[in-house]
């Protein structure tokens, strides 16, 4: 197997973008990416595409071809591949791109995320994300995304010590950082109080509890590391790519507070890396709800199961902090575009670990990590990568 | 001065024929729902809706109060304020969303009842909340070519939100009547500007009872865009800017979106206060800006400068420069000769959700 490294990366900002279609999305991410990395079309090799639902986002299907079609490589005949795994379909982009280039099939691979999803309504919108969980079983029955997670919280908050501030903190912390990030979504800070007071979603989750309706895209190339060097001075290493599943239902779980397959597909990151917890210098997690956050730094094990809430509230996850988490903004402030938050995350730690963070630049930073989480814990993707 | 905004200075005088309001009138029902028993039933917070909108309370037809009766009313209460020969009106123009009738215009009847048949033109008007304003601008053509001596222009809703839906919190009923004229104006309309695009922000098809809406997508894209385009554009072609002017109104869905679209065009708190009669009235649609604008004239002073701007969906605004003038206190108007617009918000008569719905004909009694 060979070693693979990302050798570029772009990403739209994320918003409410009602003036751009969902293929002028790609079309920009990908322009920048290519840009960054240096690589004309005609080196491509292969695209993977991470998309939840252009079918009911845009009523579009069949967006491999088309995104290689508007990237202006129909005459290549490329090979162009959508994945798709609800949330985490981004992340297993990815790591579809690192598996074909470590395998050695192909050299230049192109790993896309795009998501299109303010055409419809918001209540639309819901019923579509409704789609990740189990719709015989779940959706059907009236649960959404919201009530499932409100369901991991107020379980979480019956067996552990979170109070009602520290699950804000994670938003306030997220709101920080995207203040610090030009491409986030919500770029004003907040306060504990600005949580606390917003509307009530799905008791004890409030508004601002929650990931917001987004558009946008994302997009990196990947390499044999061997090659690398040909396009830029700042290679990114991917230290490591696995994939775990789950029940898809949340009421199947062994515990519905704890992730097990954010837990296995730590595992095999970290042994593939060879690298332990403690030597993660930053982390993107799937926070599209502060709950989400929470359990995600313990399942990844960063700390014991229940302390999750008192890392966040003595600042170990701020950008300032020990392991700082979601410095993107995470998808609560940085915005959820399903389909590409996956790659997006990439492209934060390929940022920070080039030392083009900006404001939100953590110092010295050397290995970053991602963690991509399709539906409530059914699929999750991690990724480790290094300088 | 009086004319094009300086823009045709250096034509005819005949071109430059000045055009204002004659006199106005309001009317809005006396029933008031209260945007917390509209919450109540919807098992909503009360105080997020009322503090996310900044309206508290909004006005409900009678049983038997329609857009024409509005209308009509509000015309009336334009010619109690000032001796106006019927005969002499040539154009009515009625702005609405809710007309009785498809087919069958509202602004005939409102002729008939003000007694200005049959010598004149008639035509209802559809722009979202904006068409009053657009009947203010075609009178004001058929004035300047001296069409006419007289038209009128009326904005009035029994506007309509669907249950349960956001506007169903604001969606109001109200008019109001410009009359508009040459001769001793009780305020110029100096310069009009308007700025119009095909964007599908809410609508409401042939059929169908409410209005469909794109939620957030009404507001960047559409009364935001809108409204700064047309506001700009007068700028651009007067010279003149916020400071100019000691009043500015702006179309009011809530309080919240006029008060953002002012300080984004540098108007203050203070000059858009007397227009900003949301919170207690609602939303009247096509009577909104131009309910704000009646409410603002009946405190003004000769001299005052007032900023208008309307907006409809679907999308468009029209921004007005207006001058008041000495007419205003003259013999020749008289404005306590009908109610103002404070004296109608006064002493409403709150009603539950059960009557409101019996009002707005929401409940089916056999189909």
């Amino acid at each position: 197997m060979r070693d693979v490294a990302v050798i570029g990366a772009g990403c739209t900002s994320f918003g409410e973008k009602w003036n751009t279609s969902f293929r002028h999305l790609f079309v920009e991410a990908g322009t920048l990416a290519l840009e960054d990395a240096c690589v004309a079309g005609e080196q491509i090799d292969a695209m993977y595409v991470g998309n939840m639902s252009a079918g009911r986002f845009v009523d579009q299907e069949h967006i491999g071809a088309l995104i290689a079609d508007y990237a202006g490589l129909a005459s290549h005949h490329i090979p162009a591949t959508r994945v798709e795994a609800a949330c985490a379909s981004g992340g297993l982009a990815f790591r579809e791109a690192v598996i074909s280039v470590a395998s050695g099939m192909e050299d230049i691979v192109v790993a896309a995320g795009v998501e299109k999803m303010t055409d419809v309504a918001s209540g639309a919108s819901v019923d579509t994300l409704a789609g990740a969980a189990d719709r015989e079983w779940e959706g059907f029955v009236g649960a959404t995304f919201p009530g499932l997670y409100a369901m991991i919280a107020k379980d979480y908050m019956n067996r552990f010590p979170l109070t009602r501030e520290q699950l804000a903190q994670v938003a306030v912390k997220n709101h920080y950082n995207g203040a610090r990030n030009p491409i986030a979504q919500f770029q004003q800070e907040i306060s504990i109080d600005t949580v606390l007071r917003s509307s009530l979603v799905a008791d004890p989750l409030r508004l601002f509890d929650c990931s917001p309706i987004t558009d946008g895209a994302a997009a990196v190339i990947v390499a044999p590391l061997e090659r690398a060097r040909e396009f830029t001075d700042t290679p990114i290493k991917v230290l490591a790519s696995a994939q775990a599943s789950d029940t898809i239902t949340l009421h199947d779980r062994r515990d519905i507070s704890t992730l097990d397959a954010t837990v296995a597909a730590a595992q095999k990151a970290f042994a593939m890396a060879r690298v332990n917890p403690q030597d993660i210098d930053l982390v993107e997690v799937h926070d599209c709800f502060t709950i989400a956050e929470i359990c995600a730094i313990e399942d990844l094990g960063f700390c014991a199961k229940g302390m999750g809430g008192k890392l966040t509230e003595e600042g170990v996850t701020a950008l300032n902090g020990d392991l700082p988490v979601n410095t993107s903004g995470g998808l609560k402030a940085c915005g959820h575009p399903v389909g590409a938050t996956g790659i997006k995350q990439v492209y934060e730690i390929v940022q920070q670990l080039r030392g083009e963070a900006g404001k939100r630049q953590i110092e010295g930073a050397k290995i970053g990590m991602t963690q991509n989480v399709g539906g409530t814990g059914a699929t999750v993707a991690i990724h480790i990568l290094g300088v | 001065m009086y004319g094009d905004g300086g823009r045709n200075d250096s034509q005819c005088s005949e071109e430059r024929t000045m055009v204002g309001i004659i006199t106005y009138g309001v009317y809005i029902p006396r029933f008031r729902i209260k945007v917390e028993e509209i919450a109540r039933v919807w098992g909503a917070n009360p105080d997020d809706i009322s503090g996310g909108l900044g309206v508290y309370s909004k006005s409900v037809p009678d049983l038997d109060e329609d857009t024409a009766t509005i209308a009509v009313e509000a015309a009336r209460s334009a010619l109690e304020r000032r001796a106006v020969n019927p005969a002499d009106i040539g154009a009515i123009y009625v702005g609405s969303e809710s007309h009785p009738y498809a087919v069958k215009p509202t602004a005939c009847t409102v002729g008939e009842a003000i007694g200005a048949t049959p010598n004149m033109t008639a035509a209802d008007y559809e722009f979202a909340c904006k068409a009053g304003t657009a009947g203010i601008q075609t009178c004001m053509g058929l004035v300047k070519s001296r069409m006419i001596q007289y038209g009128v222009a009326i904005g009035s809703d029994v506007a309509q939100g669907a249950p349960s839906d956001a506007l169903e919190y604001t969606a109001a009923a109200g008019g109001a009547a410009y009359v508009i004229g040459r001769d001793d104006p009780i305020a110029i309309l100096h310069h009009t500007a308007s700025f119009t695009t095909d964007t599908p922000d809410f609508w409401r098809r042939e059929g169908q009872d409410y209005p469909r809406h794109g939620g957030r997508f009404t507001g960047e894209p559409g009364y935001f865009r809108h409204i700064e385009g047309a506001v700009r554009l007068l700028f651009e072609q007067t010279g003149k800017s916020p400071k100019d002017y000691d009043y500015a109104v702006f179309h009011q869905p809530n309080a919240k979106f006029p008060q953002r679209v002012a300080k984004i065009l540098g108007f203050s708190a203070e000059q858009i206060k007397p227009g900003l009669v949301v919170p207690r009235l609602g939303n009247t649609y096509s009577g909104s800006s131009m309910i704000g604008l009646a409410a603002t004239l009946d405190i003004a002073k000769p001299g005052d400068r007032i900023f208008v701007a309307s907006f409809g969906s679907g999308a468009g605004s029209d921004a007005f420069d207006i001058e008041v003038t000495d007419a205003i206190e003259s013999h020749l108007f008289s404005r306590d000769a009908a109610p103002g617009v404070e004296k109608l918000l006064e002493n409403p008569i709150y009603i539950g959700y059960a009557q409101y719905a019996r009002h707005k004909g929401k409940i089916v009694m056999q189909k």
